[in-house]
């Protein structure tokens, strides 16, 4: 039997697309293949790594589980979205300037969920960061750089211009006193 | 990258129409409330159908709901963001709120629904693997195969029931309204939703929709929730604990234990429950009643953990809901997770 | 250019020292660093925000089709028959490749090349590829790939070292020491006996480290595209193009310069993209035979069978200490479980006894060790490769002994430091060691003088130490060429080409390379274009792998930027008629040192120079210094340089339940010297973390059904579930101290950060969940069913330990190599080379003299030039 195929115009990145793709495609699929947004990447396709996040209507949704035949009407945004025209967003500036992508591979997600995280609290402990990401797994950072960098962004977007302390680069003072210089 | 098979999409709008699509299919449709649990399920062929009647856009299905008398509704397709964020829950059903907050990971979250996890699927680490993976050991009794691997000799199937929900809800006496286009509407407990069985773990029927969880007037009880996993996030439960205590002064009047991931269904550990009736919860009393709490419990070798240790730790994790509800230390570490 | 023109790090030594914070001088030399020692956004920083870099799995081309390897669901068994005929009628198919149309074999290492890219006659493992299947789409590839029939002849099946030890046959390979062991191997440095007399007391301990994964966020995935006149060029998440390049040619039968690969920047390594794949030879030759461009990208549980990871070690551990805790001698016994294929493992079982001598003084050693062929996908090398497993027992082992001994085990440690510039009981060159200050600095910071052995019941500390190499001394293969290279473009807009082979796997090589060029010329990192990692286009450079691109990489590049340096202020000298010597470059200019104003931009200075010499552009490699081992065997453990970490670990342990929490990691890590010290972090933050999840959690185990009801023996959960890693709320907070001892080999001083700092993270959380409950677990993972075992053992009365039973198999290691030690006078050769009953050609990674003799480097010659065997 030949595959339902389906039409569908969804909202990708604040623009109407459409597209035609098979009943059992995900979104993931439609937006990698079809959409040709490959910056959503892919860890298991299981919902068991958080790589695939995107963001649908706001909040951060796995794209290896969701059908993209039940996206029509809703707001989907994608790490492709995150810039406006040539201006990074200060999430993407944050985890630049301080490595917390490495390998890079789960940053797409990882930055999606952390964009729902900071729509919710424009100032969050430590704790609230890792509850929002604790979901997106990532096997270079060791997560420090990465709840680091949302801090950042996070007070970037408050309006405050203060850069992370200076051990978050260089590492902690030696405990006798000054650097090892 | 591993893919769904291929199968036919319906969006229907109200649920007349999902229960009937659903009729017309003859068992050979599911219902794709969130598909957290179902999608994967199929991308790993261990679960199919000829095609999905998605929830998401019946009319009706999504809101938390104070009906005025005491009793919550919450609607089956209400996700698991929604709880986490309705303030009503986390002030009146915390026990509730906890588990929900439990459950994988937000991002998962945001896509599971109430009524998912509610008839999550048994779960067991012969099962819960890829077709060729499936293949290697011929299969397992739960699908296409003949044997129970978790125990060989068994004519039964052990997969465990994992939905962090169930327990809480049973524990607290919730209902469930489950509609189909035959019968109409039924309103059935929590805890007679579950059958103690691997694959047939489920009373709700194949043509039914369950549309509504009934939450009881939170006043009555007090209530508790303890979930052991290896991580902070994202596992599934090896051991839950949902508990509900009823007093008549300071004595205990009813008690409702409820074990998940300990069985194929939420078993109760029926010797402690008895044992509580007429008691006052002090520590002495919750460590006795504590110590047969391992009946009711068949902690086996398919999921995380040492089945041993699990078992342990079911007494470990009865005393330290016993103790929340008593208003003691729990005694045993916090997860990782937030509570 | 000659091999005496290579940069070779010792001779040549760097001229250039961090004066960052004195006085600037008037000479070249003293002049404050522009960009290293400081924090810079990494050169694909941007693209990874913006979801712009592009891995394998994102590619596409015109007609490109989808490829499925239908893989083996037996453990161990004769192939009986293939019947694609079901699978051919599907829609979509357009052909399949079998084994038979691959004969050759291949393998990372040239001593076991025991691969079929798919299997030919026998499977050795759940996961063996047997036949591929390409269509349309990956639906279809999927649906025919399960359509495919293979029938089976079963064979028994052996699941770990002692198993392989007890049944010789049959054998899972027809090559190896022993039976179904791969390997055995047993040397001797130094007077034992004699040691073992000298001692006060003498310690025995049995280990046992279980085997875990790499879990790389991207799953594996290979394009490959035909090219013109029978070319093809196979785009791949692979650590090493150059070794993928020499498997396709001999596999394909192509010669190699027909044959182009492109690595695409991994989505995490760890070394588990290190070997050439058989899914990447595969792709190619469907590729070639369909004329269409073919994808394969692995799914997660595939990943788990590719795995080359940790080797689950068992460990017997023997040594003679003085009262004041100085070692007399040790003997180490590791027994490797090696999985269905050699791989790197060979290397890895030398690795498992190389790096005990580097840290602390150890006069005489001896080390036997065994590798097992057992029905499982193959292990390899894992960050650490080899040595994480005997580093746990050494530090666990240590820490009992500074109990025993009645010394605090920081002391134990401090007062046995090995000194700067060593040459080891095994003949390793140790350079600088920053591992005193280090030691001091985690003590320091976690307060250990005043809180260990006095928190309070379930709270503890627990401290370990550790080094790893700069990059392995020697090549996989034999020969005399540079192991980097890197190729400067120099354009008149001022913009500097740099072409080197080297990998990104999100290490920051890239960075590294881009700021060595940049500091030297003086430009930005904006100036800088990098084409690395292009078998066509790009100089060789061996891969990202044990840990030695900023030092090999980073030597090449600042070779091949001081000669570009040096050509253009030669011409700008001239022009401004001052000594070379006084011409300076910084802020993108030229200029005269004395007289800063006198000067061009950079740009200008290449017009100058390009003027007068015509197109501009230089070299630069990098071959190590001879190690002075002379011994069969000695090829593994020489490092230009190595690096040193210590790590102190705070648990808080719940004694009824056996769970724990790490609450706290203090690192200190000697770098030798930050190229970019944010990228540093990253990596010390990041090797914490994944020891932490190898000694919580990480495990890569199998289950075999009832034998009289099955043959199978299958991984237990290949799935990022069930494979647990931790998240965000299982990592603690780290105080990371950088320390920096520079070492004259590396460039600018630099050493390692990728992979020392994972090494002590095990031990130290052993030895903290010590200081807490007063009990031992001395097994890697640590569960908490364990620590309660352990507990439970305290509680009757008994050993309060949880972990493998004393002993080691019954092995008949023969006599073993015997070296002196250099203070025994000794030359670097054994005294029994010859008698020593240790194999030829069945493994031994022999010294590249011997190598050449037996002819090696002509038959890799003879290879490159059939481009095939």
């Amino acid at each position: 039997m030949p595959d339902q195929m389906l039409t569908a115009t969804l909202r990708v990145n604040g623009e109407d697309r459409t597209v035609v793709f098979p009943s059992h495609h995900t979104l993931l699929e439609v937006l990698r293949e079809e959409l040709t947004l490959p910056g959503t990447k892919h860890g298991c396709e299981l919902g068991e790594c958080g790589t695939c996040t995107v963001l649908v209507d706001g909040d951060p949704v796995l794209s290896c589980l969701v059908l993209a035949g039940e996206m029509e009407g809703h707001e989907i945004e994608t790490v492709e979205g995150l810039q406006i025209n040539n201006e990074l967003h200060p999430l993407q500036e944050a985890f630049a300037d301080l490595g917390a992508a490495q390998c890079g591979y789960c940053t797409p997600g990882i930055l999606m969920a952390a964009k729902a995280l900071l729509r919710d609290e424009a100032d969050p402990s430590k704790e609230q960061i890792c509850d929002a990401l604790a979901g997106n797994l990532c096997r270079c950072t060791g997560y420090h750089k990465i709840i680091q960098g949302v801090q950042w962004a996070a007070s970037k977007m408050r309006g405050d211009a203060t850069a992370p302390p200076r051990e978050v680069f260089y590492g902690d003072p030696l405990p006798n006193g000054g650097r090892d210089e | 990258m591993l893919r769904l098979p291929p199968f036919q999409l319906h969006n229907p709008t109200n649920l007349d129409d999902a229960a009937k699509m659903l009729a017309d299919h003859g068992g050979k449709a599911r219902l794709l409330a969130g598909g957290t649990d179902l999608l994967p399920n199929m991308k790993r062929r261990h679960q199919s159908a000829a095609a999905l009647i998605g929830l998401r856009r019946v009319e009706g299905l999504r809101g938390i709901r104070d009906s005025g008398s005491g009793e919550t509704a919450i609607g089956a397709m209400t996700t698991l963001t929604d709880i986490v964020r309705s303030e009503l829950i986390h002030a009146k059903y915390p026990m509730l709120w906890r588990a929900v907050a439990s459950i994988s990971s937000p991002v998962l979250q945001s896509t599971g629904t109430i009524g998912g996890n509610l008839c999550l699927d048994t779960r067991c680490t012969y099962y819960n693997q890829n077709e060729e993976w499936r293949e290697s050991i011929s299969f397992c009794m739960k699908e296409e195969g003949q044997t129970c691997w978790v125990a060989p000799s068994s004519p039964r199937c052990w997969a465990i029931s994992a939905s962090d929900s169930a327990p809480v809800l049973s524990a607290i006496e919730a209902k469930v309204k489950l509609v189909s286009a035959g019968d109409g509407e039924r309103i059935i407990a929590v805890r007679d939703l579950f059958n103690d069985d691997g694959i047939d773990y489920l009373k709700k029927r194949p043509d039914e929709v369950l549309t509504e969880v009934i939450l009881p007037d939170p006043s009555a009880f007090k209530a508790s929730h303890w979930k052991l996993r290896r991580r902070g996030s994202i596992d599934y439960s090896v051991l839950t604990v949902g508990a509900a205590a009823w007093f008549d002064g300071d004595k205990v009047q009813k008690l409702n234990i409820h074990l998940g991931a300990v069985n194929s269904y939420p078993a109760v550990p029926e010797k402690t429950c008895e044992f509580l009736i007429g008691k006052i919860l002090d520590e002495e009393t919750i460590a006795e009643a504590a110590g047969m709490s391992r009946q009711g419990s068949t902690p086996m070798d398919n999921t995380d953990f040492l089945a041993r240790w699990r078992g342990q730790m079911v007494e470990r994790y009865v005393s330290a809901a016993l103790r929340e509800i008593a208003g003691l230390d729990p005694g045993v570490k916090k997860p990782r997770h937030a509570m | 250019m000659s091999n005496r023109d290579i940069h070779r790090a010792g001779v040549d030594a760097p001229s250039k020292t961090d004066k960052q914070s004195g006085v600037p001088g008037k000479t070249r030399e003293d002049q404050p660093f522009n960009l290293i020692g400081k924090p810079f956004r990494r050169v694909d920083g941007r693209a990874k925000v913006t979801g712009q870099t592009r891995f394998a799995d994102d590619l596409t081309f015109p007609r490109m089709v989808h490829m499925r390897i239908r893989r083996s669901t037996v453990p161990h068994a004769l192939i009986k028959s293939i019947d694609t005929s079901k699978a051919a009628g599907m829609p979509g198919v357009l052909g399949f490749v079998t084994g038979e149309e691959m004969p050759n074999t291949f393998g990372i290492l040239p001593v076991s090349h025991d691969e079929h890219a798919l299997c030919m006659d026998k499977v050795r493992f759940v996961g063996d590829p047997v036949v591929a299947v390409a269509a349309l789409t990956e639906d279809q590839a999927y649906a025919a790939c399960a359509a495919i029939e293979v029938e089976y002849e079963v064979l028994e099946t052996i699941a770990s070292v002692d198993e392989a030890v007890a049944v010789p046959e049959p054998r899972i390979h027809d090559y190896g020491d022993e039976g179904n062991l791969h390997k055995k191997v047993s040397m001797e440095f130094g007077d034992l006996d004699g040691g073992f007399e000298d001692a006060d007391v003498i310690m025995e301990d049995t280990c046992y480290f279980e085997g875990n994964t790499h879990l790389p966020m991207e799953q594996h995935a290979t394009v490959a595209v035909p090219e013109d006149d029978g070319r093809i060029t196979v785009c791949s998440s692979t650590q090493t193009p150059h070794y993928l390049h020499r498997s396709l040619s001999k596999v394909l039968e192509l010669p190699a310069s027909r044959v182009r690969v492109i690595a695409t920047p991994n989505g995490g390594g760890f070394g588990g993209k290190s070997d050439p794949f058989n899914h990447e030879i595969v792709a190619a030759k469907m590729a070639l035979k369909l004329g269409r461009p073919v994808k394969i990208a692995l799914t997660r549980e595939e990943v788990f069978y590719c795995h080359r990871g940790r080797h689950p070690v068992h460990m017997h551990m023997r040594t003679g200490f003085k009262k004041d805790g100085s070692m007399t001698a040790q003997h180490l016994q590791t027994a490797l479980d090696g999985g269905s294929y050699g791989s790197y493992g060979v290397a890895s079982t030398y690795y498992t006894g190389a790096l005990q001598t580097v840290t602390y003084k150890l006069p005489r050693y001896r080390f036997d060790s065994i590798r097992a062929f057992t029905n499982k996908p193959p292990c390899g090398p894992k960050r650490g490769h080899g040595t994480p497993q005997p580093r746990f027992g050494l530090e666990v082992h240590l820490d009992k002994a500074a109990h025993q001994l009645g010394i605090d085990p920081a002391d134990i440690r401090l007062q046995n430091l090995v000194e700067p510039g060593t040459v080891t009981a095994n003949y390793l060159k140790v350079g600088s060691i920053g591992l005193g200050k280090c030691i001091e600095a985690v003590v320091e910071g976690s307060g250990w003088r005043e809180r260990y052995g006095k928190l309070p019941e379930g709270r503890g500390l627990g401290l370990a130490c550790g080094s790893y190499l700069c990059g392995a001394g020697l090549p996989i293969y034999w020969n005399h060429m540079p192991q980097s290279g890197v190729q400067l473009q120099l354009d008149r807009s001022g913009c500097v080409a740099v072409f080197c082979g080297e990998t990104e796997i999100g290490q920051g090589s890239d960075s590294v390379l881009a700021a060595v060029v940049a500091e030297i010329l003086g430009i930005d990192l904006q100036d800088i274009r990098l084409c690395v990692g292009d078998t066509d286009l790009t100089p060789v450079d061996l891969g990202s792998y044990s840990s030695r691109v900023t030092l090999m990489v980073g030597n090449a590049a600042r070779q091949a930027a001081e000669r570009a340096r040096d050509l253009i202020a030669k011409h700008v000298a001239e022009k401004l008629e001052i000594p070379a010597r006084q011409i300076h470059f910084a802020d993108r200019r030229v200029f005269d040192l004395e007289n800063p104003d006198n000067g061009m931009t950079f740009a200008e200075a290449v017009v100058v120079a390009e003027s007068k010499d015509g197109t501009l552009g230089t070299t630069g490699s990098y071959i190590p210094p001879r190690s002075p081992g002379r011994y069969r065997g000695s090829g593994v453990g020489p490092s230009p340089a190595y690096s040193y970490t210590a790590v102190v670990v705070e648990v808080e342990v719940d004694p009824t339940t056996g769970i724990y929490d790490v609450v706290h990691v203090w690192c200190a890590h000697d770098v030798g010297k930050c190229i970019n010290p944010a990228l540093v972090m990253g990596q010390i933050e990041g090797s914490i973390y994944m020891g932490l999840g190898e000694a919580m959690m990480e495990e890569q185990v199998f289950r075999r059904l009832p034998k009289k009801r099955s043959p199978a023996l299958v991984h237990r959960h290949p799935s990022l579930l069930e494979y647990k890693s931790p998240t965000f709320n299982d990592m603690p907070p780290v105080t990371s101290y950088i320390i920096e001892d520079p070492d004259p080999n590396g460039p600018f001083g630099a050493k390692e950060v990728g992979q020392g700092p994972l090494l002590p993270v095990m031990p130290a959380v052993a030895n903290a969940i010590f200081d807490a409950v007063g009990a031992r677990v001395d097994q890697i993972p640590i569960a908490p069913h364990m620590v309660r075992a352990a507990l439970d053992a305290k509680e009757k009365g008994k050993e309060p330990r949880f972990g493998p039973k004393p002993g080691f198999p019954d092995v008949d290691f023969g006599a073993p190599l015997k070296v002196l030690t250099p203070d025994e006078g000794g030359d670097g050769k054994a005294e029994n080379q010859d008698e020593a009953k240790v194999r030829k050609g069945t493994g031994t990674m022999t010294e590249r003299k011997d190598a050449l003799k037996d002819g090696a480097w002509k038959e890799s010659q003879r290879e490159n030039k059939k481009g095939g065997n």
